[in-house]
């Protein structure tokens, strides 16, 4: 029971250069069915963001690609996503390397109750990533710089990570994504829980790490997603309404629903 | 007046207060004056004062009853006896009721000027007791219900009363508990005048017969409670070493692992063990497995006694795992989801994400949790009694008969004793170093799970 039937996406979903696809993908809770019929390439080395009214499944959506979903019993995803070309609903996917190449970034910080360095070497401990005491102190340092709080906890790294403030938690837990060496980054409304500063310095490092990470984000904030993204994928309750070039969406929106959206007129 | 028809009697005129003073503020309302509060406020405070006063004299009156009385009646006893010792004097004086209530055994007739006067007595207090309280409920009743009126303050009135019966409540409760440890400390004291505090807590024997008579001999009894002491730890011991473990897996099975289905009945059913009272456990300990592990041991050539500790221990563990794996649980599902998604997220599988974030994060609360099940073992009685004996053996093997602090409680105060002999006061030095360890535990137990708390609220 979509609200508009027979939808087809408008704009460009699609990319030359692909990291992930997805087609025809459906989602439902139990019965009641999030995600219908959704296909979207996100290509590599881009950011796009996700936007929509609260509810439309933009969380829903994000999390099919690195298979968190699994993790709820009720939710069961149909239709195809490639990573690379590779299937990650094969069942002879394993979860365990895929989330290691598909991290994730949630929208409260949500630091373990370790060290700073615990934090950051959680990851690679449990993939194997380092050798030797060295390397591992190596990863660390280098993944705390790329999240930009290397200069603030380099004489703290054995004090408790939630002890920071919540901006530095948040490039906590995205320095701890970094570190086990993603090719793509998925972020759910990172900085929703953050003041206008910290959310600068988010912004910024997103734009740098797009030089090394696919990154796709979920924002409620137009600016935002006009401020990091390049592209930008409308979703209204549960469809994929429009994805086009992000300046484009937000001067010359193809779809009435996205120019209802993002002229405030709902959401 | 009985006391059972007396307090109907004030249950009538307490609910004749309430519907009296609602009455009247409706009636003041319909006239058109706007009242400060509801009109139930205004019953409800013609009721407590229609209540609370003679109450509060029934209590104070049935404290102080039999002394006055006593006092009164000395003066009729004859001149010998109220000569002679208080405890001549007490013996007479309860002689004198029991004559006056009819179930005295010997005629006594130098007592009967006393029992005339008491039975005199008892008669005239009985309707000043019944007038007192009448009268009290009524005049509190008609004072309040002539002051209800459109600016009397009803509802904060009512309010303050009701905090301070709470208060009262909670007052009694906590009056209660210190009265007990200074009943107990007391009579520790006591028996730290008799048997030395340094043999008590040092010393290895513990056999604490006393002489019936003065003359009998070779029983002057030994009060080192170390074997109890060993004999507490060792069982507790092995409880912890089986509900522990158990207990802490279950936790983890059940709020990381199950479907909601397979939760949704073995939660209860975790549950119900916690429910089976600790005797049935007592004798399943004795009856059943005592005999097996007896049986087991035997079939490797060893020399098991019949009530052993690993049997108590062993049960006891059984009843102690719903009490750590219901506390766990709980804790366990308080670390919050998101501390799970960040760990999945990052590849963890579901173990590493139970090993190194859910149970780092739930740590303080599962060792608050395990501490609070230590104390429950160490106060344990019934299934110790049954299952491990009472022999104060000092050993550590697990296959010998061993007695705890509890059972020891209980077998000293156990019979006709005599209140001075060192070895009832001994229970209650037992039960002092019971009380305090169990103190102990709690409080830190407790002071664990505080700070657990305020880590994640
Ligand atoms: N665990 C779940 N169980 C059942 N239904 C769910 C669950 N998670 C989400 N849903 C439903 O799926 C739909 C999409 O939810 P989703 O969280 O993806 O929305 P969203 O776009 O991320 O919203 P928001 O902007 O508020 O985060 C909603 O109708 C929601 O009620
Ligand atoms: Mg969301």
């Amino acid at each position: 029971m979509s609200i508009i039937e027979n939808h087809q996406t408008h704009g460009a979903p699609f990319s030359d250069s692909p990291k992930l696809t997805a087609r025809n993908v459906g989602v439902y809770y139990g019965d009641k069915q999030a995600i219908f019929d959704v296909s979207l390439d996100i290509g590599a080395n881009e950011v796009i963001a996700l936007i929509g009214p609260s509810g439309c499944g933009k969380s829903t959506f994000l999390r099919c690609l690195n298979r968190m979903n699994d993790t709820i019993d009720i939710c069961r995803v149909t239709g195809d996503i490639e990573l690379d070309k590779e299937n990650i609903y094969d069942p002879k996917m394993d979860v365990v390397p895929l989330r290691a190449r598909v991290g994730m970034v949630f929208q409260k910080p949500n630091p373990f109750p370790k060290s700073i360095y615990d934090n950051i070497a959680y990851g690679p401990r449990i993939h194997g990533l380092a050798h030797s005491r060295v390397e591992l102190d190596e990863i660390v340092e280098k993944s705390l710089q790329r999240a930009g709080l290397w200069s603030e906890v380099k004489d703290r790294l054995h004090a408790p990570g939630t002890g920071l403030s919540g901006g530095q938690q948040q490039r906590l837990c995205i320095a701890r994504t970094i570190a086990v060496d993603p090719e793509v980054i998925l972020m759910d409304e990172p900085c929703s829980a953050l003041d206008p500063i910290a959310t600068a310095k988010i912004e910024e490092l997103i734009d740098e790490l797009r030089e090394n990470y696919t990154i796709a984000i979920v924002t409620h904030s137009m600016q935002q997603a006009a401020r990091v993204s390049q592209r930008t994928a409308y979703f209204h309750l549960g469809q994929l309404i429009e994805v086009n070039p992000t300046d484009q969406v937000f001067t010359t929106p193809e779809h009435a629903l996205t120019e209802a959206y993002i002229t405030g007129r709902f959401g | 007046m009985n006391y059972s028809s007396l307090i109907i009697v004030l249950l009538i005129l307490l609910g004749g207060g309430y519907l009296l003073g609602r009455n009247k503020a409706r009636a003041i309302a319909n006239q058109g004056m706007t009242l400060h509060s509801l009109p139930t406020h205004y019953g409800a405070l013609v009721a407590l004062w229609t209540g609370l006063p003679p109450l509060l004299l029934l209590i104070i009156w049935s404290l102080f009853e039999q002394q006055v009385v006593d006092h009164l009646l000395v003066a009729q006893l004859p001149q010998q006896i109220q000569a002679g010792s208080s405890a001549d004097i007490q013996l007479a004086i309860s002689k004198v009721h029991n004559l006056a209530s009819g179930t005295g055994l010997s005629a006594s007739p130098e007592l009967q000027p006393a029992v005339k006067h008491l039975q005199a007595l008892e008669s005239r207090t009985s309707m000043l007791h019944t007038g007192l309280i009448l009268a009290l409920a009524l005049l509190g009743l008609a004072v309040t219900w002539r002051r209800v009126q459109n600016t009397l303050r009803a509802r904060s009135e009512v309010e303050r009363m009701v905090r301070y019966m709470l208060f009262a409540s909670s007052g009694i409760a906590v009056l209660t508990t210190l009265g007990i440890l200074a009943s107990v400390l007391y009579e520790a004291w006591m028996f730290f005048g008799k048997v030395s505090i340094i043999e008590f807590l040092f010393g290895t024997s513990w056999s604490p017969q006393i002489a019936l008579r003065a003359d009998q001999s070779g029983s002057s009894g030994s009060f080192g409670a170390v074997p109890l002491f060993v004999g507490t730890l060792l069982i507790s011991m092995i409880a912890m070493f089986i509900a522990v473990p158990v207990g802490l897996m279950s936790a983890i099975y059940l709020s990381e692992y199950a479907t909601s289905r397979i939760r949704s009945f073995a939660k209860p059913a975790l549950e119900i063990l916690a429910g089976i009272p600790t005797v049935v456990y007592g004798f399943f300990a004795a009856l059943t497995v005592a005999p097996v592990i007896r049986g087991i041991g035997e079939s490797w050539g060893l020399d098991v006694s019949s009530e052993s500790a690993l049997a108590a221990g062993l049960v006891m563990g059984i009843m102690i795992i719903p009490f750590v794996s219901s506390l766990s649980d709980d804790v366990i599902n308080a670390v919050p989801q998101s501390l799970r998604d960040g760990s999945y997220g990052l590849g963890a599988t579901r173990s590493e994400t139970v090993r190194q974030v859910v149970i780092p994060a739930a740590l303080p609360g599962i060792v608050g949790a395990v501490m609070l099940a230590v104390s429950r073992a160490i106060g344990e009685t019934m299934i110790v009694a049954m299952a491990a004996g009472l022999a104060a053996n000092l050993t550590f093997n697990p296959l010998d008969s061993v007695t705890t602090v509890t059972v020891q409680i209980v077998t000293l105060l156990v019979g006709d004793q005599e209140f001075d002999s060192p070895k009832t006061l001994a229970a209650f030095a037992l039960g002092l170093v019971l009380f305090l360890v169990t103190l102990v535990l709690n409080f830190v137990a407790l002071k664990i799970v505080q700070k657990y708390r305020e880590q994640y609220d």
